[in-house]
């Protein structure tokens, strides 16, 4: 598979902390990958250094083979970046932004001014296409952030938690473009903290914790990486204490949330059949149950508890 | 080439979007337009100073504070908007930035001073040598422009505000020691050494030779030495932004 970014040894260190620590992998052409972490872990320096927005100290970038610190501007025009939040001019009009992006790229006028109506379109933006956006909410803001990087209709697109605090209708809003895009061919580097998110929509992810590289594959295959632990979660109509009749031996840990509880297990059959008979016994109506297997989530706690 | 194109073209679209964004930010307004209005008012009215020989100095402290009030707004305002690091994700280089900035403040001086300039020639009545006149329309208010730009590439997570207020602790003892108020032949030894470092001292030359054919230094080497500070300006500008490049913005 031809490689559309390559991180060859980065390094960065902010005075004498580490922020990201010789730091190798590719993404290949055509893949949504998702790049993990806890706060602080480096992905924002990580995505900065990729993009040709800071130096670093060691290393390379590689964007479709061309090192981004030695041929910034051939390297950029293949690229878009959705910084985090709010980086729109905030004096200019949704409609003024997504032109001026599109600008830099030598796009004809009448072929810019179609494909930013048609981005206006996709993001519902066309009623306020003319007002300034220092007034839009913070999920129209990010649309129009968003818009603007996809105006050129990039190779490789980079987002930086694309979702972070916005509402379900933004989120699905974006989530659905970041797919179509990515149908129509454009590479996708996103980082993010939300592993729903990354489930969801990465053919592959990486998880980095402390500057470091702890784990990469794809989302079912790390899942399946780690122990066989799942929970079973359970509750009843009547309240009543469970934890008694239980055989202990396959019980990892208990807990009650609500009216529910949560049995970790190493043998999610023998614990069912277990709660089956306490209904019979006492004559309760079991009102759900289900058996949670081991998530990204766990995945990702997993690798970054064991760094630290 | 098609590179190079990529570059003037992206140079040329920061421009217009400083003009359209900056020019009517507060601060600009209030540094560039009002200021230079009071420190003529506070200087001209109740001193009876002889308008026709002051007008040079009056008009070249008018270029300087427009042309250089626009640069330190830009970086830090767009570093806190987040919009710096967008820009730099455009196909732009660093230099590229610091030139369309210094273009965005070089026209904003000149757009304001050719009013104040044709109002003062015609009321004064000098007989001017457009030449030279034009020439120093044009590269001072670059020269100070790039100085703008200058006082604000240091900055990493400073407001604008205090960008603004740190570069008027630059630009007022530069305003100070340039002649403007005393000319230069009447000022003491020190105070001729102190306005070779200033560059509006060779606007104010520059101006009096073309409205009234008086001068300290020769011509030549006034342009001469307003050149040297735009470079030495834009170099050093590189140089600190290319260096936040490295530490993060």
């Amino acid at each position: 598979m031809e490689k559309a970014i390559e991180a060859i040894s980065l390094t960065k260190k902010f005075n004498l902390n580490i922020a990201v620590n010789n730091l190798s992998f590719s993404v290949y052409k055509g893949e949504i990958f998702g790049f993990l972490g806890p706060n602080g872990a480096g992905k924002t320096t990580t995505l900065r250094m990729l993009t040709g927005l800071l130096i670093p100290d060691k290393g390379q970038s590689l964007i479709n083979g061309i090192d981004i610190s030695k041929e910034p501007i051939r390297a950029k025009l293949d690229i878009g970046v959705i910084p985090e939040m709010g980086n729109i001019y905030l004096d200019l009009t949704a409609k003024q932004n997504i032109i001026l992006a599109g600008k830099f790229y030598g796009i004809n006028s009448s072929e810019l001014i179609s494909r930013t109506e048609n981005l206006l379109k996709i993001f519902q933006l066309q009623d306020r296409e003319n007002d300034i956006a220092k007034n839009f909410s913070k999920g129209m803001k990010q649309r129009i952030n968003i818009a603007s990087a996809l105006v050129h209709e990039p190779k490789i697109l980079f987002i930086d938690e694309p979702t972070s605090g916005l509402d379900v209708i933004s989120q699905r809003l974006i989530k659905k473009v970041i797919r179509d895009i990515n149908k129509k061919g454009s590479t996708i580097f996103l980082t993010t903290h939300d592993m729903e998110e990354a489930n969801n929509l990465c053919n592959r992810v990486a998880i980095i914790n402390k500057g470091s590289l702890v784990a990469i594959d794809k989302p079912e295959i790390l899942r399946l990486s780690i122990e066989a632990k799942k929970t079973v979660v359970i509750s009843f109509d009547k309240d009543i204490d469970i934890s008694p009749f239980l055989n202990k031996e396959h019980i990892l840990g208990i807990e009650k949330v609500a009216d529910k509880f949560n049995i970790q297990t190493d043998n999610p059959d023998i614990i069912i059949k277990d709660l089956v008979d306490i209904a019979k016994k006492y004559d309760l109506k079991i009102t759900m149950l289900e058996i949670l297997k081991a998530s990204l989530e766990d995945v990702f706690l997993k690798f970054t508890r064991e760094k630290d | 080439m098609k590179l190079n194109i990529t570059i003037i073209r992206s140079t040329f679209i920061v421009a217009e979007k400083d003009i359209k964004i900056y020019y009517k930010k507060p601060p600009v307004l209030i540094f560039g337009l009002l200021f230079p209005i009071f420190m003529f008012i506070s200087f001209y009215l109740g001193r009876n100073l002889d308008l026709h020989e002051f007008f040079g100095g009056f008009l070249a402290m008018s270029i300087f504070f427009t042309s250089s009030s626009v640069g330190p707004m830009i970086t830090p305002w767009e570093k806190t908007q987040g919009t710096y690091e967008k820009l730099l994700s455009y196909p732009i280089t660093v230099g590229g930035i610091i030139f369309a900035d210094v273009i965005a403040g070089m026209i904003f001086g000149i757009i304001i001073n050719i009013f104040v300039a044709v109002v003062g020639i015609i009321l004064l009545g000098y007989s001017v040598n457009i030449i030279i006149f034009i020439l120093a329309f044009i590269i001072s208010p670059f020269c100070f422009s790039s100085l703008g730009v200058f006082l604000a590439s240091p900055s990493r997570g400073t407001t604008p505000s205090n960008v603004m207020m740190l570069s008027s602790l630059v630009r007022f003892p530069l305003l100070f020691i340039s002649g403007i108020f005393v000319p230069l032949n009447k000022l003491p030894l020190i105070g001729k050494i102190l306005s070779f470092f200033s560059p509006i001292t060779y606007l104010v030359d520059l101006l009096n030779y073309s409205f009234r054919a008086t001068h300290i230094l020769p011509i030549y080497l006034d342009f001469i030495l307003l050149i040297i500070f735009c470079f030495l300006f834009i170099f050093l500008s590189n140089i600190f932004l290319k260096r936040n490049l490295r530490k993060g913005f």
